[in-house]
């Protein structure tokens, strides 16, 4: 409790005296029948909706030199994962602002959701919250076995409560905002690539 | 009865029609585009009206038990380490934030969207302090730029031309005034806002969600702009209204399935960030606002619009908004949702928005939460007339209606009558400006040479049992 005691319990008695005088119950949520399968295609269709772009990859080694080949120019790649080494640890890291200068990011997410093509990202899985979005460009690695159908089954597999920030990454940073023109990378990443592996 | 002036939307609305041929179409066939890329998302979900069921009960099970939820989310933020502020209004909000600010020696602060801080006219106060406030979003920052509020809750200047942008930043930020690309246009104010967001003190976000069963606060964005103002500058402060809670986290997979979708056309937007707690190394502060929304929650015919998840559905579907522009209406919410949200603030100020409506009824049926915004508009008007506060164009004109509609045989009179009048009556008298703004551009429809009546009686009388 901070400085506005006084204000929580006005606000709250303000609330009670007003309360509508009507008895709403929680209505549930049904289990939506989803058909079996067929979620990678759907998470990969959503994902390039989205301006993302999914890769294939058999091997680490073949996922080293893909990153190579999309981002030829890159000087800076932090790394959060132990598959990739990058130029930079995000462990290492101390602060987010030290993360200004990075070309790449490379992180892995714990789930797809076919749905949407958006990933889930937590404080752990980027070890620095701002390499998720400080990074010119990201690269995210996804077991392809990771994919939830939906969004009502993305909620029942986080753990809000064990991580300080999670996000749902659904593609580059995008904005429609001069004339509904879409570009991507506005202030976040301007691409989004994933690797499948 | 406040001081304030009244707003006059219509007025307002013309000047946004006749300032060329070129805001307005375009304004209509973005918002209408917008529309249809919804229409789509939601007829590709065999469930989606029983989302908007599901999302509806849930709000209101929510908002009968606010103080509980409140609580209860209060109490779970708290354990994972922020700190829960209450404020009673504006002014109480604003002074929360400045002394969070000084405490922590702040003066540069970067904000992302959020239209309960522009409720809270937070920015002014902020500045008339000497803090320096930038808005991160691209939209909010060029409507910042330009000294307007922004025009919608979604898109907030979505009321401008590429070329009006080239020409703000060409004026503010000092680019080529020629260069209309929007490509170009973002990555100019892409480059300009990082060195803010790098030396900012603070970062500043609303809420669109807030889960009561974890103390979480979630931010949709399609920038990253929110969740750089958060995972960068030390300390986040975010502003929260308190109709904003939900009681689980299962909760938000009928929210987040219908958010971006009823907003956009989009299955989500490109961020969707939860907050439990600061994270490593950071401070958070929360700022739990009412304003008005418990006095609003014992209003019967009201409460329910505090359901609403700011999507914008109403306004992109609604004919008038999309004609008028969202500055016309004079307030922090245009559209149907602020026709009926504004005058909650300000009975007298807002009297004019319950008219500036064409009761279609279109907002009702897309809005996520199933508020039943035109009843509640047609409501207000009723208020507004209780109170005297009817525009004197309509006074005239339901003063007439009123006692026409209530004798048959004088209607049967006026309708013959009319007719043939508008065929013969100089277009002035009918398209009378400064009465009615709205028939500027538009025409009415030719007279039927018969009235239904008379057809009906001529073709139908002798099976039917109408009585002449």
């Amino acid at each position: 409790m901070e400085t506005s005691n006084n204000n929580r319990e006005t606000i709250l008695r303000s609330i009670r005296a007003n309360l509508p005088n009507v008895e709403v119950e929680h209505p549930g949520i049904r289990a939506f029948p989803r058909p079996a399968g067929g979620l990678k295609t759907l998470f990969e269709q959503r994902l390039t909706e989205a301006g993302g772009v999914a890769h294939d990859v058999r091997s680490v080694a073949e996922a080293e030199s893909k990153l190579k080949l999309l981002h030829p120019e890159a000087k800076v790649i932090c790394s959060a994962v132990p598959e990739i080494a990058g130029t930079r640890r995000a462990e290492k890291v101390r602060d987010g602002h030290d993360l200004a200068d990075v070309d790449v990011g490379v992180v892995r997410a714990q789930f797809g959701v076919a749905e949407s093509g958006a990933v889930w990202l937590t404080q752990e899985d980027l070890v620095v919250d701002a390499l998720g979005f400080l990074s010119q460009h990201l690269v995210v690695l996804l077991d392809p076995k990771q994919i939830v159908p939906d969004m009502h089954a993305a909620y029942r597999r986080v753990r809000l409560n064990e991580s300080a920030f999670g996000c749902f990454m659904m593609g580059p940073s995008a904005t429609a905002d001069v004339e509904a023109t879409l570009v991507h990378g506005a202030q976040g990443a301007r691409s989004l690539n994933l690797f499948f592996v | 009865m406040s001081t304030a002036k009244q707003v006059e939307p219509a007025i307002a609305a013309e000047l946004f029609i006749i300032q060329d041929q070129i805001h307005e179409p375009m304004h209509d066939r973005f918002l209408w585009a917008t529309m249809q890329r919804r229409h789509a998302e939601a007829a590709a979900i065999p469930e989606w009206e029983e989302l908007r069921e599901i999302a509806s009960k849930i709000k209101e099970h929510t908002l009968t038990h606010l103080d509980h939820y409140l609580e209860e989310f209060e109490a779970n933020a708290t354990k994972r380490g922020a700190h829960v502020h209450w404020a009673l209004d504006a002014t109480d909000h604003n002074q929360i934030v400045y002394s969070i600010l000084q405490d922590h020696g702040v003066t540069d602060l970067i904000k992302s969207k959020s239209m309960l801080q522009e409720e809270c006219q937070m920015t002014p106060f902020l500045q008339q302090r000497g803090i320096k406030v930038i808005e991160s979003d691209l939209g909010e920052r060029i409507q910042q730029l330009d000294g307007q509020p922004p025009s919608h809750i979604v898109f907030p200047c979505i009321h401008k031309t590429r070329k009006d942008v080239a020409q703000l930043f060409a004026r503010t930020i000092g680019t080529d005034p020629n260069n209309e690309d929007p490509h170009f246009l973002t990555e100019e104010m892409r480059n300009n806002a990082r060195p803010r967001f790098l030396a900012a003190g603070a970062g500043m976000t609303g809420g669109n969600f807030a889960i009561a069963e974890t103390g979480t606060f979630m931010v949709c964005t399609n920038e990253g702009n929110a969740d750089i103002g958060a995972a960068v500058p030390p300390l986040h402060i975010a502003s929260i209204g308190i109709e904003k809670m939900i009681p689980r986290v299962e909760d938000m997979g009928v929210f987040l399935r219908l958010l971006a979708r009823s907003a956009e056309g989009a299955p989500l937007t490109q961020y969707s960030s939860h907050f439990t707690g600061p994270r490593k190394g950071g401070e958070l502060h929360i700022v739990l606002v009412d304003n008005g929304r418990s006095r609003r929650l014992g209003m019967p015919d009201f409460w329910h619009s505090l359901k609403c998840i700011r999507c914008g559905a109403c306004m992109n579907t609604c004919p008038v908004y999309r004609r008028s522009g969202g500055l016309a209406y004079g307030a922090t919410y245009s559209g149907p949702i602020g026709v009926i949200l504004d005058p909650t603030f300000d009975e007298f100020k807002y009297s004019e928005l319950p008219f500036h409506s064409s009761l279609c009824g279109s907002c009702s049926e897309v809005c996520p939460v199933k508020i039943d915004i035109s009843d509640q508009i047609l409501k207000w008007r009723r208020v507004m007339a209780g109170k005297g506060y009817l525009p004197l164009a309509k006074k005239v004109s339901f003063a007439v209606a009123g006692h026409v509609f209530a004798h048959p045989e004088e209607y049967h009179v006026v309708e013959k009558a009319a007719g043939p009048a508008m065929s013969y009556a100089p277009h002035f008298l009918l398209f009378n400006r400064t009465l009615n703004p709205w028939v500027r551009d538009r025409e009415l429809p030719q007279p039927a040479k018969k009235s239904f009546r008379e057809w009906y009686l001529a073709n139908r009388s002798k099976h039917g049992n109408v009585q002449q």
